[in-house]
């Protein structure tokens, strides 16, 4: 009897702020969902969960699983009961804004680094004003995250030969 | 040095009778801000009432030039900080991003002359330490190419700047903050400080600066981003009007991969003490002596 009280309080203590600091911690950039797609609900809440791995044809066609795929599925990060939000490995609910606790769990060291700035990239003001912290995804597709190569800028002119010199 | 300074300034007085005694004369034709532009002070003697009365004779300048109303700043360095600057080899794709992000915040020139202050060069795997083997014109289709890295070389803002040594006239000096500026006022384009340099880190402007109009940056700062002239050095200053206001340089946001970072040297818990303290970091030419704020890193 006397366990649930200690129990309840250490969550109020320390669990619950810990959880509602990381909003503030890391003032994140908006997830690229794709436009009109979000809340998942609209679609999700009246479905039944499919948990079977198998390509998708009807809805969500364009995405090819290309980040572990043998051994990951869509609700291996997306919650299955909530599909507005993310589930971590130790079944935890997390928002989109902090996937990056989801790809912590198997980018440890690329984590450790975006938290203090090193992976990835912060826009704003380091003073003064707000700093933005992009998200993993910002950059990375997390269904198939290699960085994409890009069409460089334009090299600069050489200089010209004048006056036939 | 004060008194090489003093010399420069006597001829200067001298010369600048010599063309008010021509003006007089009616055989040259300055208009009256040219004339008062000619004998400015150096920007590190003007009181703050002598810098004001600059800056409203420059915005008024650009006014006419531009037909926009520039907002100059001559926003002074903070004694806390140091800058320093950060960039992840391992990350860099060569996309050259960077360089026209700087092109449009700092009002260079685009075409004829083509002024850049980041210059991308491109070196085969493995050949880092052999910097002669780089070129900086590739152009394929997409980058990163198998084989090849790249590496953004800027000014370095160098703590022990050759470049400000061998100025005849002291019109470029280094910041309480670290950052190397340049009064493009005092600049009499004598090119000594471009033969100083190792790394490449400054630009001639040998014609009429071309900015498109519509593409002018009105916020600038007296000793960075305000446009130039024909005939004097300019170069990267860390975006001094971007960064004495605690925004990251326009580089730093530009770079897609985040391979560019930047923060205060004397601050513990910034991003380049972090870089410096846990990452394999080195800077160009150590063995010159300059001392560069500019550090390359590998994070992976
Ligand atoms: S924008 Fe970033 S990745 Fe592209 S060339 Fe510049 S530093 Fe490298
Ligand atoms: S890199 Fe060149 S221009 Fe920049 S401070 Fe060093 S010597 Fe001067």
């Amino acid at each position: 009897m006397k366990i649930v009280p200690l129990v309840l309080f250490a969550i109020i203590a320390f669990g619950v702020p810990v959880f509602a600091a990381h909003n503030n911690e890391y003032p994140v950039s908006t997830p690229p969902l794709t436009e009109g797609i979000f809340p998942c609900s609209n679609c999700h809440a009246g479905m039944d969960v499919n948990a079977k791995k198998r390509e998708l044809k009807d809805e969500h066609a364009n995405i090819k699983l290309h980040h572990a795929e043998n051994d990951r599925w869509c609700l291996d990060c997306h919650n299955p009961a909530d599909r507005d939000k993310l589930k971590l490995a130790n079944g935890d609910k997390i928002p989109f804004t902090e996937s990056y606790l989801l790809c912590g769990q198997c980018h440890g060291n690329i984590y450790r680094d975006w938290k203090v700035g090193i992976h990835g990239k912060r826009i704003g003001y380091f003073k003064g004003g707000q700093r933005v912290y992009f998200l993993c995804v910002n950059c990375h597709n997390p269904h198939d995250p290699k960085f994409k190569s890009l069409k460089p800028e334009p090299p600069p002119t050489k200089p010209e030969r004048k006056n036939g010199r | 040095m004060e008194d090489r300074s003093q010399t420069r300034r006597d001829f200067m007085k001298m010369m600048s009778m010599g063309a008010m005694a021509a003006l007089s004369l009616g055989s040259l034709s300055c208009t009256r801000a040219q004339v008062e532009a000619f004998l400015q002070k150096h920007f590190r003697e003007m009181t703050e009432a002598e810098k004001k009365e600059a800056i409203r004779r420059l915005e008024e300048t650009y006014f006419r030039k531009y037909g926009k109303k520039f907002h100059i700043s001559t926003q002074p360095a903070d004694t806390a900080v140091l800058w320093g600057y950060g960039l992840d080899l391992s990350r860099c794709i060569g996309c050259r991003r960077c360089v026209y992000a700087c092109v449009k915040e700092n009002n260079q020139s685009r075409s004829n002359p083509q002024l850049q202050w980041i210059r991308v060069v491109r070196l085969k795997d493995g050949s880092l330490i052999n910097l002669e083997n780089t070129e900086h014109y590739y152009n394929p289709e997409k980058v990163p190419e198998p084989g090849f890295q790249y590496m953004p070389v800027q000014c370095q803002h160098c703590e022990n700047p050759p470049c400000v040594r061998v100025c005849p006239v002291h019109a470029t000096w280094k910041e309480p903050d670290g950052i190397v500026v340049v009064d493009y006022n005092w600049c009499i384009g004598c090119r000594y400080c471009m033969a100083a340099c190792p790394y490449k880190g400054r630009v001639f402007n040998w014609g009429q600066p071309n900015i498109p109009p519509e593409e002018l940056n009105t916020e600038v700062h007296y000793l960075g981003n305000r446009p130039r002239m024909k005939n004097v050095v300019e170069k990267c200053t860390f975006c001094i009007q971007r960064v004495r206001n605690g925004r990251y340089p326009a580089c730093v946001e530009a770079c897609p991969t985040g391979a560019r970072k930047f923060g205060n040297l004397l601050d513990p818990d910034s991003e380049i003490r972090y870089i410096i303290e846990n990452k394999r970091v080195f800077r160009l030419k150590e063995d010159l002596n300059t001392e560069p704020k500019f550090y390359y890193f590998f994070s992976a």
